[in-house]
């Protein structure tokens, strides 16, 4: 045991040492691993702030994302000796939201954008316009597009959960088929919505409760379709005494 | 280990804790782990960027993060610096081709830019105040100290890292180079851009300031918690 005074000046100096933290390696050489999704296998790669990119993987295409990696961030990327926790899961169950995100690098758009994505419960779909209106843009529904096509963390930070209020998924990073094969694996009502949108129905309620909602929204699925009231717009449904549902949160906004 | 009171051996420094081998996930005695050597380093970053770089902050984080400790304002976060450091470190290797990583002598590199990143941050420090995290002192808490000793201890490293920062830039460089992180001369003297002797007398005249900071010039031993007491009782 070293003793309790310091004999000399140069012996204090020397306890002046600090250890480095626990794992400091960590804090500094990213790791990623590849993880079985609804969609196929995806790379996945973080840090102790948090995961920063994620790619659909491709036969032998580890090599090729850790490359991007480097490119992209400037640090070292190592596969991952352990799995991060909740990662499997998280992926493989749709819940993104539990994990954290560095999005260093993006702008506050951007971010915004993400942010406001990551809510999106899943197996539910929002519009463009929705996500626009989220984040207090509500013009800037074309940049929400760009925006959520510049998503470095598909499937995790589920931008395949926007759609065109069309009832078309709409473009997608992976290929509108990854979109729609995403969506379906979340048991997403998309052809119900597609078919309520070509007649011109973007909301339904109920006549019970008084609450318009979003198609896709877990409240309205549970009601039968007979009881069902399905508007064009929200000044439709609000004349007709209808409230916005607080879960799904449906907003007035330009269709996209 | 068990030296006697004043005695703390420079070979047996690192004996204490354990430190995880990432590689393997399993937890060796640090003493257990060959001493990875500059020319090894160098040999695994030519042959694996990435993985040589693993290693170059398993041997080197200690070092780093002491001298970004020991140099920065304490304001600043240690590991940020550290951290900051070794990823500036890393976009330069990518630059860098087979031949000049064989010829880097990587310790005096790396703190190089340790004390550069360190240096910017003092800068940034003056022009923009803000809170922050003081790093511990590197002092397991031994069993069956007075509570008291101990405290007083603390407040004199305490002390004696405010007088060090309180040096002159390159005094204060050499001294935590020298007696903090243990850098032989010849690696102080390419990180300081100077001859040997230049960076001995650097050494010697930050030592001679230390001892100067606490207002007696007696050469040798020092044992700055008993001067911090008694400075206390003159109060």
């Amino acid at each position: 045991m070293s003793p309790a005074v310091p004999s000399s000046l140069e012996e204090a100096l020397r306890r002046l040492e600090v250890s480095s933290p626990r794992d400091f390696v960590d804090r500094v050489v990213a790791r990623y691993a590849t993880v079985a999704g609804p969609a196929g296998d995806l790379y996945v790669a973080w840090t102790r702030a948090g995961i920063s990119l994620a790619e659909f993987a491709s036969p032998g295409g580890e090599a090729g994302f850790a490359a991007r990696y480097r490119e992209r961030f400037g640090r070292p990327i190592l596969p991952a000796a352990n799995p991060l926790p909740g990662l499997a899961a998280a992926v493989r169950r749709g819940h993104g939201e539990r994990l954290a995100y560095d999005l260093a690098g993006l702008s506050a758009f951007e971010v915004a954008v993400l942010q406001a994505t990551l809510a999106i419960p899943v197996g539910e779909v929002r519009p463009y316009a929705w996500v626009a209106a989220e984040i207090g843009r509500p013009r800037a529904v074309r940049a929400v597009g760009s925006a959520l096509g510049r998503n470095p963390v598909p499937v995790l930070i589920p931008c395949h959960r926007v759609t065109r209020s069309d009832g078309t998924v709409g473009n997608y990073g992976g290929g509108p088929a990854s979109k729609e094969a995403l969506l379906r694996a979340e048991q997403v009502n998309l052809d119900e919505v597609a078919e309520l949108a070509a007649r011109g129905v973007h909301y339904v309620g109920t006549p019970t409760t008084r609450i318009v909602c979003l198609p896709s929204c877990k409240d309205a699925r549970r009601v039968a379709a007979s009881s069902r009231r399905g508007f064009r717009d929200l000044t439709e449904a609000g004349s007709a005494g209808y409230r916005p549902c607080l879960r799904c949160r449906p907003r007035p906004g330009r269709s996209a | 280990m068990n030296a006697g009171p004043g005695r703390r051996g420079r070979g047996t420094r690192r004996d204490s804790g354990l430190q995880r081998n990432p590689g393997r996930g399993v937890l060796i005695g640090v003493r257990a782990l060959k001493v990875t050597s500059d020319d090894e380093i160098c040999r695994q970053l030519v042959e694996d960027l990435d993985v040589g770089f693993a290693a170059l902050v398993e041997a080197y984080g200690r070092t780093a993060f002491s001298v970004a400790a020991r140099t920065a304002p304490e304001t600043e976060d240690a590991e940020d610096l550290a951290a900051e450091a070794f990823l500036r470190a890393y976009r330069a290797l990518r630059r860098y081709d087979a031949a000049r990583i064989r010829q880097l002598r990587v310790r005096p590199w790396l703190v190089t830019i340790v004390l550069n990143v360190s240096r910017n941050a003092r800068r940034e420090a003056t022009r923009r105040p803000r809170a922050g995290r003081l790093p511990a002192t590197d002092e397991p808490v031994a069993q069956g100290r007075e509570a008291s000793e101990l405290v007083e201890v603390a407040a004199a490293a305490d002390e004696l890292a405010a007088h060090l920062r309180a040096l002159p830039a390159k005094q204060r460089a050499a001294v935590v180079l020298r007696h903090v992180v243990d850098l032989p001369l010849s690696e102080i003297a390419a990180v300081l851009g100077c001859a040997e002797g230049t960076a001995r007398s650097h050494v010697a005249r930050g030592l001679a300031a230390l001892r100067a900071a606490y207002g007696t010039a007696t050469t040798g031993a020092l044992p700055p918690a008993a001067v911090a007491g008694e400075r206390r009782s003159t109060r």
